[in-house]
């Protein structure tokens, strides 16, 4: 064995007891008779036709476009903000990152509950112009936009840090030499600013993408079961339906789904090549 | 040397960070088509000078003024100036050829006529014709250092700035390329304005040189001035290995010095001088048979010998005061190690600075 090799060991027999044999599990699984509880069926593709058959693809959509609409509006808040604490707010970058951070030590559920109470009729929000204005608008719990937000405000940090990171990797020099050879604001941003912290963009894109197509509980609190991700099915597979063979199926064609997605763009967008390092 | 009308007029320039002037009211001229260096130690105020001629900082106080017009606002994007930086700043996400192209790319010129440019400017600065496409990352240092001053010309500006881009590049190459500099400013015939902290780089490269320090400008001439007549200590010791000894004026128009109690004889004495220093270069000292043989004579060591490539330094101790001579490796000095030996130097081979 050669010492590289036996330095790696335990990290190798931890990642095939952590990492690889839950996963093989899960896989094995999806390939049981349906509502079987063992390891030793005959193998069978009966709950992957079962969910061709049957309507999850809905669930899948929802868990899709869901992500996809969290991680464009997390894009599109996230990186005026990072810029800012790049490049703007100096001294101040601290406080604000720290105000960003604190949340994260509350745990999710708990904060969902909050925005259940602030969003709720009579609640923090709807209470509170009713007093004050006396009108009464709808209230948007319930809803989509509900959970759009829920999902937005959940995901936020894993949107912001990595875009910091990836805009702080811009060389001032670069910036300034941009400038000089007669390029305006807009063109520096455009030509140099974005395509060079575009590696924490992406990585901040793949990671939000990731947690939000795999979310559960912001449909679940803010949108009041209105709308089924993909999720939530596998939990009603593994729990009510006890119908663990079809959850596995589930869980394996998300992460095939989501794992193809992200070959794709970290295909078209080769980060070696973004740095210059290619 | 300076024309009539400059391109470059700076008038008690001044930039304050805090209390403190990092560039302390500098005024200069410099003249068109002129290759300028301002040398000078880290922390003399060099790069901040040079920020504001290029735009990148505002003067606290002073003038800028290019061709007669008044600059000190002007951003660095509406001047007809470009800078080539210590770390190059090129574009790690574009080849060769975007880098270029960027200046060219961003005026809207169109591909046909921005690729040829760039293919003319790569053959002047000998960049093989197939490395337009190639990433710019990939290149040598001294490749990126030709890729990073081709996107500079491709700008077209008035007034070239260089901050140090030699610095980082190993000792011959960067002889090469100062030489190679040299020519593509007799090539293109326009102002060269380049900073750095090696004098013996300036000398190779520049018309005119200018020491800062501590903010300002001590002294600016030709290479063989700054060379030949340095008018302070500071200014002497920066060109390299130099001998010097406190003096004072004494009686009878003689020096007085801890090592002659007899006197040292001076080269002409500046207005007004009382104290300050003799400075004899290495070169114009030498190995005496008895001390009549010039003006001046010390009696010291002979403590060791270095060979530096064309010449062969000596060092000689006097008491504790250590003297370095030079002499030509064909004319190598034959005395021993611990010899006594006799060093002198012709009056007129010294000069007297102050402080």
């Amino acid at each position: 064995m050669s010492p590289g090799l036996r330095s790696a060991l335990p990290v190798v027999l931890f990642l095939i007891a952590g990492f690889a044999a839950p996963l093989i599990a899960v896989i094995w699984f999806s390939f049981m008779p349906a509502r079987t509880f063992s390891f030793g069926g005959t193998p069978t593709l009966e709950n992957y036709t079962t969910i061709i058959e049957s309507s999850n693809y809905i669930s899948f959509l929802w868990s899709l476009g869901l992500g996809a609409v969290t991680v464009t509006l997390l894009a599109l808040i996230c990186y005026p903000i990072a810029y800012g604490l790049v490049r703007i707010f100096g001294k101040w970058s601290t406080l604000i990152t720290l105000l960003f951070t604190i949340p994260l030590f509350v745990s999710e559920n708990i904060r969902l509950y909050g925005w259940v109470l602030f969003l709720i009729k009579n609640g923090v929000l709807l209470g509170t112009i009713k007093s004050v204005f006396g009108v009464e608008p709808e209230s948007i719990l319930f809803t989509l936009p509900a959970i759009v937000l829920g999902m937005v405000y959940v995901y936020f940090p894993f949107m912001l840090f990595p875009m910091t990171l990836g805009i702080s990797m811009v060389p001032q020099d670069t910036r300034d030499a941009a400038m000089d050879l007669g390029a305006s604001r807009w063109q520096v941003f455009r030509e140099v600013e974005l395509p060079l912290s575009m590696p924490g963009i992406l990585i901040g894109c793949l990671l939000t993408f990731v947690l939000a197509v795999g979310a559960i509980a912001e449909a679940k609190v803010l949108g009041g079961q209105q709308i089924i991700p993909i999720t939530h099915d596998i939990e009603i597979a593994f729990t009510y339906a006890q119908n663990w063979p079809l959850g596995a199926a589930l869980s394996v064609l998300l992460m095939a789904v989501v794992g193809t997605l992200v070959l794709i763009v970290l295909r078209r967008f080769n980060l070696d090549q973004l740095l210059g390092r290619r | 040397m300076t024309a009539a009308s400059p391109i470059l007029s700076l008038q008690a320039v001044q930039k304050m960070f805090g209390p403190h002037a990092a560039v302390d009211s500098i005024d200069l001229d410099i003249a068109e088509g002129e290759f300028f260096t301002i040398v000078g130690p880290s922390g003399s105020g060099k790069t901040t000078l040079l920020r504001m001629l290029a735009g990148m900082d505002q003067p606290t106080s002073g003038n800028i003024l290019l061709r007669g017009q008044y600059i000190n606002n002007l951003p660095a994007n509406k001047r007809p100036t470009c800078m080539v930086f210590q770390s190059l700043a090129l574009f790690p996400h574009r080849t060769v050829g975007q880098n270029i192209e960027f200046p060219l790319k961003i005026r809207g010129e169109d591909p046909a006529k921005r690729k040829a440019r760039a293919l003319q400017l790569m053959d002047l600065l000998r960049l093989p014709q197939n490395y337009y496409s190639k990433n710019v990352m990939k290149c040598s240092g001294g490749e990126r250092q030709r890729v990073a001053l081709a996107r500079a010309l491709a700008y077209d500006p008035q007034i070239l700035f260089f901050d140090e881009p030699l610095s980082a590049i190993d000792y011959k190459l960067r002889k090469t390329l100062e030489k190679e500099l040299k020519d593509i400013h007799r090539e293109t015939k326009k102002t060269f304005v380049y900073i750095t902290h090696s004098l013996e780089e300036a000398m190779v490269m520049s018309d005119r040189i200018g020491v800062m320090r501590a903010g300002k400008l001590v002294q600016v001439g030709t290479p063989h001035e700054i060379y030949s007549s340095p008018n302070t200590r500071f200014v002497s010791e920066f060109v390299g290995d130099v001998n010097v000894i406190p003096v004072s004026l004494g009686s009878k128009n003689l020096l007085k010095s801890g090592l002659a109690p007899k006197g040292l004889k001076p080269p002409r004495v500046p207005e007004g001088f009382e104290n300050g220093h003799l400075v004899i270069r290495p070169e114009y000292l030498r190995f005496l048979a008895k001390a009549g043989d010039a003006d001046n004579a010390l009696t010291g060591r002979l403590y060791n010998e270095y060979a530096l490539g064309s010449r062969i330094q000596y060092q000689v101790r006097v008491g504790d005061t250590v003297f370095v001579v030079e002499k030509l490796r064909q004319q190598p000095f034959t005395g021993k190690l611990d010899d006594d030996v006799i060093i002198g130097w012709d009056a007129k081979d010294a000069i007297l600075v102050t402080d």
